[in-house]
Parts: C-alpha cells; sequence; structure tokens
C-alpha cells in the first residue's frame, strides 16, 4: 500500500492503496464518491467520464499512482456550486433526459469539456460535434442529449 | 355504503361504472383495491380489395390482458397509505429499470386524489410472494394492469378522508373541496390529509363501491412531467445498486471460462491469488470462480491472475453458420403452395443480439445464519425467490429480496441471474458480497435475443392478398421467469412447458395489421443452451421486419405506392390514422437523392397502433464515415414516428419511450449483433457490440401522439423498436436495389475490432487515461 494524496470536488484527500488501481475504484471502492459509473473499465462506454483539471477524463483508466497532489479532480458531486446546478445539469433537467440515468453524470461531464473545448478551439457546437461523443445510453436518450447541450452551452 | 365523491353531477349519472375496493383496518388510512375491465378495441373497419382475415387471438386478447387477468386474483392487495404527514405512499409492485413507472404512477394517484404528484411518494416493493401474480414487470403491462386498480384504492382513500372531514367540520360532504392535501369547507375552515388520517382509518376491513374521476376533468393525467428523480441523476445522488453501502458486502467479480456457460472443473493457483494486495477470497462457484476484494479493480486482477481449467461450456465448437444450419432444419413448411407469378415469398435471418444495459448484472447478497438478504433490480422478484431459497436450501421466508431501481433493463432483468450467483457466493463464503458482472462477461455470457429465421409466403390475385403465411423459427427464447409466479415459472421450465408458454406468448403478442385472407403465424423453437431472454421484445422485431419488407414488394407487384397499399389493407381507421400522421408529417414520397430513400414500417400490439417513416442515407460518403472503433454505415437521418397508445398518462415520459425504441430499432437492424466463433460469442466491450451511438442516431426525430379517445392506457415500453426496424429494412431496400436477406444489415461486414482473449477473461483496463483527457 501507499499513500496518495489529491483534490476531488475541492477537498484534500489521502488514500492508502496500490498504485496500480485505477482512479474509478479509488473514487468509488475506497472515497464512497459513486456519481462516476462502471460501464466497462476500459475507456470506451464513457460512464465514468469525471474532469481533471478542467478537462474531460474517464478515471477507469488511470492508475492512482499517476495523480499528483497538484491534480483537481471534480465528479458529477462537484460540478454544481452548491444548491446551484451547472447550466448542463439544469439544461438536462429542462430536457428531461435521462431515462434510468446510468449513463447520464458521464454524459453531462464530457458535454461540458465538449463545449469548453468547442469554445477554446472555435467551433460551433452542431451535429459534427455532437457525433463525437462517445458516450453510451443504452437507453437510447441520444437525441434529447443533443438537444441539452445545445441549450446548456447557451447558458455556460 | 355511498360512493363518497363529493361533484353532486358525479352522482346523478347512473351510467358512470363502479368499482370495488377495501377500507383496510389500519390505525391511519389504508386502502386496498380490485380490477375493472374496460373493452378497448373498435370493431375492424373495411377496405374494398382487402379480403377480411379472420380474428386473430392476440386482437381480442393480448399479453397484456393475460399479465393484467393473472394478476386480477390479488390486485386487491396493492395499498394506497395516507401518512401521518399526510403525504401519501405506495408501494409499486413492478420494477423501474428506467422506463418512468414511478413517475407516471405518482401522476395517478396524485390525479384521483387531487394531489401534487410531489406528495405521493411511490417506491418499489420488495418480493411479496403472496402477490403470486401480480409482482411482473415485462411486456409493456405496468401502466396498463395496474391503471384502474390503484385509481380506485386512490379515489376510495379521498373519499374517506372527505367523510371525515364532514365529520369532523360539521359539514355536508358535497360542499368540501380537496385540493393539494387540504380539504376545505364552506367559510374557509380548512383541514390536511395529515390531521384526517387517523380519523378516516378503520378497525374492520370493508367493502366500499366508487366511481372514478371522469376523462373530461383530469388536470395531471395526460400533462407532461419530468421524471422524479431527474435532479439526483444529473447531480450524481441517484442511487444504483453498486452505489449502496451495505455492511462489508465488498466488490466480487467472477472469473468465467473461455466458451458461453463453460464451467470449471479445478483451479490450479487460488492460495496465489488470494495472496494478492485487497483480495479476501478466492472460491470455486457453479458458474466460475468468485473473488473477493477491497476493490472492484483488485477483484478484476485477481481474476485475471486465475489459473482455472474449464469445460467446453453448453455450444462447443458452434459458430453462426452451424446454429443458423439448426435453425433451419428445425423450420416448418408453408402450408400454401408456390403459384409462380403469384406468390410473394421472403425468407430472413436475424442474428444473436445482447440485451445487455450500461449497468451490467449485479446483486448484493449476505447469506448468513440460516436467512438470506438480497438486492437487486429484479422484474419478476417471485420466482428469483424461490429459485434462491430452493438452491440455498431455505423456506422461501427465510428469502428477503430487496427490488432496486436498475440502470436499464431491455429483458435482463427478467431473470435473477446475478442474485442467484451472489446468493451462492454468499453463502459459500459466509460473508456479504457486491456482485458485479463485468462488461465482458454481461456481453459475452449474458443473455441473448435468439438467433431466428422468418420466412414469409403471400399469394396474391388481382387486387387482392389471398393467404399471409408466417414461419418464425428461432433458438427457444428462455421465459423461465413465467408470468412471476414460481408455479407457471416451474412449468416453464418442463421442456414440453417451454414449448407451451413459448406457443402462448407468441399466439398473445403476434398479430397482423391487415386484410390478407387466410393468415397464419407459426413459430417454431429449437433449444440449443443459449442463455436467451425477450429483449425490448420477443418477436415482434424481427416478424415486423420480415412482414414491412414483403408487404412492399406486394405493394410493388400490384403496382401501388407503399404507404397507399398499406392504408388500404389496414384493417381499421384508428389504425389508418396513425399511418396518415407519419406520412403526412414526413412528407411520404418526396423526391429524394440517389443512395437515400424513405421507408415506411407499421406494428400493432401491447394495444397501440404505431407507424414508422424513416429516411435512410446509404451514400457512400455517409456509409464509409471514418469513426475509429466504430460502425458506422448507413445513416438514418430522419425518423417521423406516430402511435395510438390509447390514455397515455405522462406524454414526456410517453415519448422518451419512443425515442428508446427508436434508437434500439436502428441497433438492431443496421449495426448491433453477437458473432457466435468457437463456442463463444467475440464481443466483449461497447466497441465491439455495436449499439447505437451519437453517430448513428438520427439528426431530425419527431415523435407524435395520435389520441383516438380510447379510455385506458396501452404499452409502449417495447412498442417503437418493431415498426422502426420495418420501415429502415424497406428503406435500405429502396435505396440500394437490394433487399436484405439478414439482420443486422452490416453482420458480416468487416469487423472493425481485434476480438479481446477469452483467457483472461476481462480486457485489462488502460493506464494512459491521462493523457486521453480532453
Ligand atoms: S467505465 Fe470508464 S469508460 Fe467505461
Ligand atoms: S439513461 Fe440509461 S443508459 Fe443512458
Amino acid at each position: 500500500m501507499s499513500t496518495h494524496t489529491f483534490k476531488v470536488n475541492g477537498e484534500t484527500v489521502t488514500v492508502d492503496v496500490e498504485d496500480d488501481v485505477r482512479m474509478l475504484w479509488v473514487l468509488r471502492d475506497v472515497l464512497g464518491i459513486t456519481g462516476p459509473k462502471y460501464g466497462c473499465g476500459i475507456n470506451v462506454c464513457k460512464a465514468c467520464t469525471s474532469h481533471v483539471n478542467g478537462k474531460a477524463f474517464n478515471p477507469c483508466s488511470v492508475p492512482v499512482g499517476a495523480i499528483s497532489e497538484s491534480d483537481e479532480i471534480t465528479t458529477i458531486e462537484g460540478l454544481a456550486d452548491g444548491d446551484t446546478l451547472h447550466p448542463m445539469q439544469e439544461a438536462w433537467i429542462d430536457n428531461d433526459v435521462a431515462q434510468c440515468g446510468y449513463c447520464q453524470p458521464g454524459q453531462i461531464m464530457a458535454a461540458v469539456a465538449l463545449v469548453k473545448r468547442c469554445e477554446a478551439e472555435g467551433r460551433d457546437i452542431d451535429d459534427e460535434a455532437l457525433d463525437e461523443i462517445r458516450n453510451i445510453c443504452r437507453c437510447g436518450t441520444y437525441n434529447r442529449i443533443r438537444e441539452a447541450i445545445k441549450a446548456g452551452a447557451d447558458n455556460m | 355504503m355511498s360512493a363518497p365523491t363529493r361533484a353532486p353531477k358525479e352522482r346523478r349519472d347512473v351510467s358512470r361504472r363502479r368499482f370495488l375496493g377495501y377500507l383496510v383496518a389500519a390505525p391511519t388510512l389504508v386502502v386496498a383495491a380490485e380490477l375493472g375491465r374496460q373493452q378497448l378495441f373498435a370493431p375492424p373497419g373495411a377496405s374494398a380489395a382487402a379480403i377480411p382475415s379472420p380474428p386473430q387471438v392476440a386482437d381480442a386478447y393480448d399479453l397484456l390482458d393475460a399479465i393484467r387477468d393473472t394478476a386480477r386474483p390479488t390486485a386487491n392487495l396493492v395499498k394506497v397509505e395516507v401518512n401521518r404527514d399526510g403525504t401519501v405512499s405506495f408501494a409499486l409492485p413492478r420494477s423501474d429499470n428506467g422506463q418512468g413507472i414511478i413517475t407516471s404512477t405518482a401522476m395517478i394517484i396524485a390525479e384521483e386524489m387531487d394531489l401534487e404528484p410531489e406528495q405521493v411518494n411511490v417506491t418499489l416493493a420488495d418480493s411479496r410472494p403472496e402477490l403470486v401474480f401480480n409482482q411482473l414487470t415485462g411486456g409493456s403491462s405496468t401502466t396498463f394492469s395496474t391503471f384502474t386498480p390503484i385509481r380506485v384504492a386512490a379515489a376510495i382513500a379521498k373519499g374517506a378522508l372527505l367523510d371525515a372531514a364532514a365529520h369532523l367540520l360539521g359539514q355536508d360532504v358535497d360542499t368540501l373541496t380537496s385540493r393539494a392535501g387540504l380539504i376545505t369547507g364552506a367559510g374557509g375552515s380548512a383541514i390536511p390529509f395529515s390531521e384526517l388520517t387517523e380519523a378516516a382509518a378503520t378497525d374492520v376491513t370493508k367493502q366500499v363501491e366508487v366511481a372514478l374521476k371522469p376523462r373530461e376533468e383530469f388536470s395531471i393525467i395526460g400533462t407532461e412531467r419530468g421524471k422524479s428523480d431527474a435532479r439526483a441523476i444529473v447531480t450524481g445522488k441517484k442511487q444504483f445498486l453498486a452505489d449502496m453501502k451495505v455492511p462489508d458486502a465488498l466488490p466480487t467479480v467472477i472469473c468465467r471460462g473461455p466458451n458461453l456457460n463453460s464451467e470449471p472443473l479445478s483451479v490450479a493457483n487460488a492460495d496465489e491469488v488470494r495472496n494478492m494486495p485487497g483480495i479476501t477470497d478466492v472460491e470455486m462457484v457453479s458458474t466460475g470462480v468468485a473473488v473477493r476484494a477491497a476493490t472492484t479493480g483488485q477483484a478484476i486482477d485477481g481474476v485475471n491472475a486465475l489459473r482455472v481449467e474449464w469445460d467446453g461450456g453448453t455450444v462447443e465448437g458452434e459458430n453462426d453458420e452451424s446454429v443458423l444450419e439448426k435453425v433451419r432444419a428445425a423450420e416448418l413448411p408453408l402450408a400454401v403452395p408456390s403459384v409462380p407469378g403469384e406468390t410473394v415469398e421472403g425468407d430472413f435471418t436475424f442474428y444473436f443480439r445482447s440485451n445487455s444495459a450500461l449497468e451490467t448484472n449485479m446483486a448484493i447478497a449476505d447469506v448468513r445464519d440460516g436467512s438470506a438478504e438480497i438486492w437487486s433490480a429484479l422484474k419478476v422478484p417471485i420466482t428469483v425467490q424461490h429459485d434462491i431459497a430452493e438452491q440455498l436450501g431455505m423456506p422461501v421466508n427465510a428469502v428477503t429480496l430487496h427490488v432496486v431501481e436498475g440502470g436499464g433493463s431491455f429483458g435482463r432483468r427478467l431473470f435473477g441471474d446475478a442474485a442467484k450467483e451472489a446468493a451462492e457466493v454468499s453463502q459459500k463464503l459466509g460473508k456479504p458480497v457486491s456482485l458485479i458482472w463485468t462488461r465482458a462477461d454481461d456481453s459475452r455470457q449474458g443473455r441473448t435475443h435468439p438467433m431466428a429465421t422468418s420466412r414469409i409466403r403471400a399469394v396474391v390475385a388481382g387486387e387482392s392478398v389471398v393467404s399471409f403465411e408466417q414461419r418464425h423459427t428461432s433458438v427457444t427464447t428462455d421465459f423461465g421467469h413465467g408470468l412471476g409466479d414460481a408455479a407457471t415459472a416451474a412449468a416453464a421450465k418442463l421442456p414440453l412447458g417451454a414449448v407451451g408458454f413459448s406457443e402462448a406468448i407468441w399466439e398473445l403478442t403476434q398479430t397482423t395489421p391487415y386484410d390478407f385472407g387466410a393468415q397464419t403465424r407459426v413459430l417454431s423453437e429449437v433449444d440449443l443452451r443459449f442463455n436467451t431472454s425477450s429483449m425490448r421484445n420477443v418477436y415482434s422485431p424481427d416478424v415486423c421486419t420480415a412482414r414491412d419488407l414483403i408487404v412492399d414488394q406486394i405493394a410493388a407487384k400490384m403496382g401501388k405506392d407503399s404507404y397507399e397499399f398499406r392504408r388500404e389493407f389496414l384493417r381499421d381507421d384508428a389504425m389508418r390514422a396513425v399511418l396518415d400522421k407519419v406520412a403526412e408529417e414526413g412528407n411520404w414520397g418526396r423526391s429524394m437523392e440517389e443512395g437515400t430513400a424513405q421507408g415506411i414500417g407499421f406494428h400493432i400490439e401491447y394495444k397501440s397502433f404505431a407507424a414508422c417513416l424513416v429516411e435512410l442515407d446509404c451514400r457512400p460518403e455517409t456509409v464509409n464515415r471514418e469513426i475509429r472503433s466504430a460502425r458506422t454505415g448507413p445513416r438514418v437521418t430522419k425518423v417521423v414516428f406516430a402511435s395510438d397508445g390509447g390514455l397515455i398518462i405522462n406524454p414526456l415520459g410517453y415519448k422518451a419511450q419512443v425515442m428508446g425504441g427508436i434508437n434500439d430499432g436502428i441497433a438492431m437492424t443496421l449495426t448491433s449483433s453477437l458473432h457466435l466463433e468457437d463456442g463463444h460469442f467475440i464481443e466483449a466491450s461497447w466497441d465491439n457490440y455495436f449499439y447505437t451511438r451519437q453517430w448513428n442516431t438520427p439528426l431530425d426525430m419527431q415523435i407524435f401522439i395520435v389520441d383516438s379517445g380510447r379510455p385506458e392506457p396501452g404499452g409502449v415500453g417495447e412498442l417503437a423498436v418493431a415498426p422502426t426496424c420495418g420501415a429502415i429494412a424497406c428503406a435500405y431496400a429502396r435505396a440500394t436495389g437490394t433487399v436484405p436477406e439478414y439482420f443486422p444489415i452490416l453482420h458480416k461486414e468487416p469487423l472493425p475490432f481485434e476480438p479481446y482473449p477469452t483467457v483472461p477473461p476481462i480486457p485489462p483496463s488502460p493506464t494512459n487515461g491521462l493523457e486521453m483527457a480532453r
């Protein structure tokens, strides 16, 4: 076992766990932060999508040993500002996006990062940009996701 | 006792049907209800050239009726309770895996009791063996079978509260009004439900008669309402099974064999694996070797480190084509001889498809000291409870089964595969476990929609279709979950019973919506020891795909337009209204660029009629789009869907179910299938099994509700899949000039992936996630 310190959702945490345990299990099984979901464990389904230093990443594919003390991780639980939801979360509620909801934390985190990236690259949130999203929704909510991202982007 | 409703005009209306229910002896107000019965279908209409088909079983009595009728004897145990805080509680004996029935049930109760839906707490009931048949979620039946009994109970509860208020206020009950849990009398005196529930309670159970709120007065039913757990979902607070904390229930993963249903023979290095970091237990069980660890990741590492000897599984050496040969061998002959020039025929193959949800199979089990407590997402908990009791050697009442909301179902949660396994592991270890199937296991070893062929022969004479025969031959669909009761489930497990049961489901669900003269639809099955189940429908997507393709060919033979032909031969005007809606909104027949085409599909089921119009782009620049590790292929660019589902409780939830069904239909017709090779399915990832992704989904999707005023809700959970499949198949035939003969259409295209090895069984997690952050 070794000790790892980093920031999650604004709080500094220290965990005692082997270096190679993937961050998804550190978050879920060690820290009890269960917003990021398991859907594949191999960086395909994107159900675990969270942010590291503001960029979308998939904690199922990052060993805790690769995370340094200065790294700031944000999961879906840390996206809202207290009781004030992030515009993307609001858009998700307004568009009644979710079915079972299992994929949705990952979808929202991916959407926020996509909008930021497009903005930085000077691109529109058009069909081409939306087609890039790899997150699986087995309930087939894709079309509402597209609408919500456009609406959420307008308010970000 | 007179009807405890307040509006005098309701009392004068002697024609209004009355329903029976019970005031149940309890310290606070508790009400229970029995079921009613309505006639839903209008008599079929007539068309000039169409030769009326004799009534088919599913027209008069379909699967929804069967599920409701099996539910009838015990539905009076379905209870609505008024709590001391003034809220109303109802434990729904069903399973919600995202279909939104918790939200719609709260709406139904709120409507009848003049409450806000937020004032109603709907939870999922634990397994209740005394409910016998009445705890099955399937066949899109929930709203249809629970709508009336829930309303009856709610109406009686409101009546009892009004009576109690009238008594306390010393006023006539007819002068009282009830709104949002507050009963107000003349002069503004008001009493909340919270202060009435004890007064309204009874100490003897008694029968009560009640009339229900007429449809014209509905103010909640039929309005759009977002999901009750929307905020919890978007903030990550909604708890799924793996998020629940049961003390000491550590993550547990099973090492499974290389072939389908391989069983373990021996383990070479259990001690070595037991000593790996985080691992607490390694134990051989019937389906593999269980590894329990501090974290799921460590359990996965343990699984991959095991060296296990396996048997060959249940389909050793088989592949797609060898299984297809066996299905072919079981095909029954068509009855009407082929007549040259007058016969339209087709023969279609449907490959295995996975019904894996995004949340894999999971269960938590704590089996110690002669009793068992289990949590899982289960649609037929009673059957699972009986099975587990038998497996553990315990009486049924020693097994407590909690039904947890699941992350999607699509047929998977009809069975308790993970619950049974978790119970076995926990019993063997004497410790609680939180068992999770890996994605690879869920895809390779989980249940599938069985391979099938569907053959059709239609005989055409001039302007009429004289006969229409469909022969469906399939690897056996497992209905071992029965209709929710251990007795029917046991019957379905017998070899003869299973045949009878499948045929019963076939007869109860399949019906042809057209007047095609003499019709036969026959199912035959061949049991090849696959893990199967329904998948957002049992037979309909395949049956409908085959039928729509042949319908288009008959139309062409007669020189008729596909839409006009369907319109003419549909059996009644309510069906025509739905078809007309998509033709009109979708601008049917508009000129399309070469390589693109429209297609139309039509299906009836679950007391609902549904039509789908698609536009499909098969041009090379679209088909050959480059996206890494993806199936691109033809793109459905537009979908216009319309359905008449009777009374709609929540149009938003209804349309959401339709959208999901459309995306399923796209996957089933074009992209998603399992490939059987040498005794195992090769797909182990969502980048192997091509369910619809953003790059496949339509850019334009329009969903319309057609209301012909039928009084009861039909089923919608699975409705949209079949007509979408039919429409896409027809559009493909038109756009490419080739009628597809197998599905999904891309099944035999080169695989855009290298299959993962089967030993070790779980693809290792990458380590480069930070480099890919963007
Ligand atoms: S669980 Fe991380 S991408 Fe699927
Ligand atoms: S909402 Fe169920 S998987 Fe997306």
